[in-house]
């Protein structure tokens, strides 16, 4: 995991970076608004069975810009980090499989 | 014990936060276990879930999207105004936080009491009533965003908790965990509606 800040690990185990800016977190907003909007737009046109693919697609895009950044989780230690992702993946594989599994059986 | 000179309790930043994220898996768990239902009852009644999709408000669940997505920027702004040592700031940004979870609710209210205007009323004899597929559709619509509700609710309170204690000089911008901790849960809310919305509302 390449992270471009270095980790200086303060003794009290404490904070490692400083607070985001508001004007970077505004911005991830927009990222978030904007890919609302298309998520809208997109429902209105037929693409039949892979309009619930891109639906999920997008919904991930926006719930990876809430995880990585609002909830901090690009700054976070590698052990929060890899729980974090761990538990997301597996829920993915869960539901994924299952998605698989009850399409092509009816 | 506030009164004595510089105390020093040992806090374990990562660790707290570590705490908040395993209590999270567990929200993930019971939402997903939803989801997984939602997954299968859709592949078997395609065209219910299509038909009970078109009747949900795009417009409500739209706007719900939008405040919810707020509310999360303003609880990121609010640690970092926290930080900064801008406290007028981050308890307004707080109290914004809960008037959107308001906001939230109040549409909410809106949108169930139309629903249980045309007969639509978790348990009654109408609903289970209904063709299979679409008193499957209208459960889970009930079931997964009546839970979510719920986080909405707990959620807000748990903010009104720690605007409190900031108040009071208990978190502050040196020792902030427990504002970010309760961002967390503010923002797992949001995640669970961010797949709400376009697997209930947008399915037309």
């Amino acid at each position: 995991m390449t992270d471009t800040h270095s980790p200086t690990q303060s003794h009290d185990g404490g904070q490692d970076h400083g607070p985001l800016s508001y004007r970077f977190l505004t911005l991830i907003w927009a990222g978030l608004m904007c890919l609302t909007a298309i998520t809208v737009a997109v429902a209105k046109v037929d693409l039949g069975d892979m309009n619930v693919i891109v639906a999920l697609a997008v919904a991930s895009a926006k719930a990876s810009l809430v995880i990585f950044f609002f909830m901090h989780l690009k700054y976070e230690n590698w052990a929060i980090k890899s729980m974090v992702l761990t538990a997301f993946v597996i829920l993915a594989i869960a539901i994924g499989l299952t998605f698989v599994d009850v399409g092509y059986r009816y | 014990m506030a009164e004595l000179a510089p105390t020093l309790v040992h806090k374990d930043y990562h660790a707290s936060k570590m705490g908040m994220w395993l209590f999270l898996f567990t929200e993930i768990l019971l939402f997903g276990g939803l989801f997984l239902l939602y997954a299968t009852y859709r592949a078997k009644f395609p065209q219910a879930f299509h038909a009970g999709g078109q009747t949900l408000d795009v417009f409500i669940g739209g706007l719900n999207t939008v405040v919810l997505i707020t509310s999360s920027l303003t609880v990121a702004l609010s640690i970092t105004a926290l930080r900064r040592g801008e406290l007028a700031r981050c308890l307004w940004l707080l109290a914004f936080t809960v008037a959107c979870a308001g906001a939230f609710m109040v549409n909410k209210i809106i949108e169930w009491s139309a629903k249980f205007h045309h007969g639509l009323v978790p348990g009654s004899e109408h609903m289970a009533g209904l063709p299979q597929g679409q008193s499957i559709f209208y459960g889970l619509y009930f079931a997964m965003t009546g839970l979510h509700g719920v986080h909405i609710v707990i959620g807000a309170s748990v903010l009104l908790w720690v605007m409190l204690l900031i108040k009071q000089g208990k978190v502050t911008g040196q020792d902030y965990v427990v504002l970010e901790n309760a961002g967390l849960y503010w923002h797992i809310v949001d995640l669970v509606w961010i797949y709400l919305f376009p697997l209930f509302y947008l399915i037309s």
